[in-house]
């Protein structure tokens, strides 16, 4: 046998490459979220002092600052737009801060709504079982099975564009998500002796259904919300990107995106920097979700990457 | 299987319903159905016109009788007109729903082409660099927003290097304008393959008659390709379900960035212009594909997986 495949084959069944400091390195990154969570705490921290935090008034614009590109520019760049302003000379950096306020609110309320929703259908589907299981578990499916964005578009045009209905076509969107999996942990957990023990001593059933059988199924919950926290903002972004999301002057990251398109010869920085942003939020939130998940609930691993 | 298929058969049609259901209520309970249907630049609309609106949309009748009426021009394929331009919507569709699966059917592909045996890579040199290259690829294909990355490449190949064209189809015979949009969505769903294909490969590589076969003193290439690859390209079937409405979303994002002529690209602009008909048109369109689609895989997966029938 060749040296190769020889070392190909212990390689098979004892992978390489467990040792060394890349390995290492990657170890302590993937045991801890730190990057993640400091990404996060600071996106939260400006969202919640925008005001104090951002340099400029979003909304101020002054056509002498217009296309203003970002500080390292040798012509032009300067502290007073540290990257840069946007075609009508709005200060970018101002914008994306109230945008992070605007993405994370909206998604927010959003992911409370529908995961309160998304839960509380999925305990009273698993519970009472039969008939209305059964009609509950088929409404999940043809929310599951319907394109989300397309719906979301026909809502915007016939609501009209706002916040409002921005955060009913995301809790929407949220719901469904929820079901299938708080029903089944719900299935085994109301089986379980202590539920019917709490039945006995003559539990009310909210009771029962609130403190017995919830707090069972919250480790699932939590982690299914962290993972679709994500998909929110990427959705909240995109919407606005198409112009069908929350309406200007509001600054918001997908909407910023677009404000930016047509200008890339000139100034690309406005197009570039909220989706920068985006990215970072996204990949900080899905990688606590799949922290959260191996931790609280590796079953769920189907769930996402 | 017969069982599961009618079972199943009878969940899209409710989903179906479910979604016209939707389009019609919100086009008919909120406000007054007749200001929809009216041009953003519409004034001194006379009685005349009023009234012959509220013919057309059989407002006279109960909501039931109008929703039926509604589902049946759009059954036999009429899907009103245009408000910009008051041509009848159907005749456009074939159009431009051509440019449209043209790039899904080409990103489709090199999707495939890429991302299975990456994904293939990824997991039988689990913990290597070229893993961890395999899965930023998966992530980053799942948390930068697709539009955002169309932009970024005009940026990069149109704008500062000069290679490629920003965006249309271009006249005629013209491969370089299909780079870019193809390339941009093709990376989207190959990130899914990727995560899919290697997580299925390590459940099945991880399995007893894997072990078995590699006892048995079965050549490397042989265990991944025949005894691994098989078992484990099921879970990227069920996946093209997912892939079809990621498409959906995908060809939105594409089509607007890359001023493509798809169907995508009607329907968002109907967003801008409050276009209602035709948004509501394609909406319907792209709801039945994607059922139709969900549809066809789940019997396709029933059968190559007899555990799904049963369950």
């Amino acid at each position: 046998m060749a040296q190769a495949e020889i070392q190909q084959d212990t390689e098979f069944f004892a992978p390489a490459g467990r040792s060394g400091w890349w390995p290492a390195t990657v170890r302590f990154f993937k045991e801890w979220p730190v990057l993640p969570v400091a990404i996060l705490v600071v996106m939260v921290f400006v969202a919640a002092f925008a005001e104090w935090v951002a340099p400029h008034d979003p909304l101020y614009n002054t056509l002498r600052a217009r296309n203003t590109p970002p500080v390292w520019y040798a012509d032009g760049g300067t502290w007073t737009y540290p990257v840069g302003a946007d075609t009508i000379g709005r200060d970018l950096l101002s914008r994306l801060i109230h945008g992070a306020r605007v993405s994370l609110m909206v998604m927010a309320i959003a992911l409370i709504t529908g995961t309160l929703v998304g839960t509380a259908i999925g305990l009273i589907a698993g519970y009472f079982g039969g008939l209305l299981d059964e009609v509950l578990m088929r409404l999940t499916d043809i929310f599951l099975g319907l394109p989300f964005v397309l719906m979301a578009m026909v809502l915007a045009v016939v609501l009209g564009q706002s916040l409002t209905t921005m955060i009913i076509v995301l809790a929407a969107l949220t719901w469904s998500g929820y079901v299938r999996n708080v029903r089944g942990e719900v299935l085994t957990l109301r089986e379980r002796d202590y539920v019917a023990l709490a039945h006995v001593a003559g539990a009310s059933l909210p009771r029962i259904l609130v403190m017995h059988i919830l707090p069972g199924v919250i480790n699932t919950v939590l982690v299914i919300a962290t993972l679709r926290s994500g998909q929110l903002i990427l959705a909240e972004s995109f919407l606005s990107f198409l112009g069908a999301g929350i309406p200007p002057p509001t600054p918001t990251w997908g909407s910023m995106i677009a404000d930016g398109r047509n200008y890339l010869r000139d100034a690309w920085w406005i197009s570039f920097f909220p989706g920068l942003a985006i990215f970072l939020t996204v990949m900080a939130l899905n990688f606590l979700g799949d922290w959260l998940r191996d931790k609280l609930d590796p079953r769920l691993r189907q769930l996402s990457s | 299987m017969l069982q599961f298929i009618i079972r199943r058969f009878f969940t899209s049609l409710i989903a179906l319903i479910g979604a016209t259901l939707i389009v019609f209520s919100v086009s008919r309970l909120l406000g007054d159905p007749r200001v929809l249907l009216l041009p953003e630049d519409a004034y001194g609309i006379t009685q005349e016109v009023w009234d012959e609106l509220s013919a057309q949309l059989n407002l006279d009748k109960p909501i039931p009788v109008q929703y039926g009426l509604w589902l049946w021009d759009m059954v036999r394929g009429d899907l009103g007109r245009d408000l910009a331009d008051r041509q009848l919507i159907a005749p456009k569709i074939p159009d431009k729903l051509g440019p449209t699966i043209r790039i899904a059917v080409l990103s489709w592909l090199l999707a495939t082409i890429v991302g299975i045996p990456l994904g293939v890579l990824s997991a039988i040199k689990r913990g290597s660099f070229g893993d961890y290259i395999g899965r930023s690829f998966a992530l980053f294909g799942q948390t930068i927003p697709l539009f955002w990355i169309a932009i970024i490449s005009i940026l990069v190949f149109s704008v500062w290097l000069k290679w490629l064209p920003s965006g249309t189809m271009g006249e005629g015979f013209a491969p370089e304008y299909y780079v870019l949009p193809t390339a941009t969505l093709a990376w989207f769903a190959a990130a899914g393959y990727v995560r899919l294909v290697r997580s299925a490969m390590l459940e099945v590589l991880d399995s007893e008659f894997i072990k078995l076969a590699r006892a048995k003193g079965v050549k490397y290439n042989s265990v991944i390709w025949k005894h691994a690859f098989k078992n484990a390209a099921i879970a990227p079937l069920t996946y093209s379900g997912v892939l079809f409405a990621g498409f959906i979303t995908g060809s939105i994002s594409i089509e607007v960035v890359f001023a493509w002529p798809g169907i995508a690209r009607y329907a968002v602009e109907a967003v801008w212009t409050n276009n209602f008909t035709v948004l509501a048109a394609v909406t319907l369109m792209f709801t039945a594909a994607f059922i139709a689609i969900n549809f066809l895989v789940d019997i396709l997966y029933a059968f190559i997986d007899p555990r799904i029938r049963y369950s």
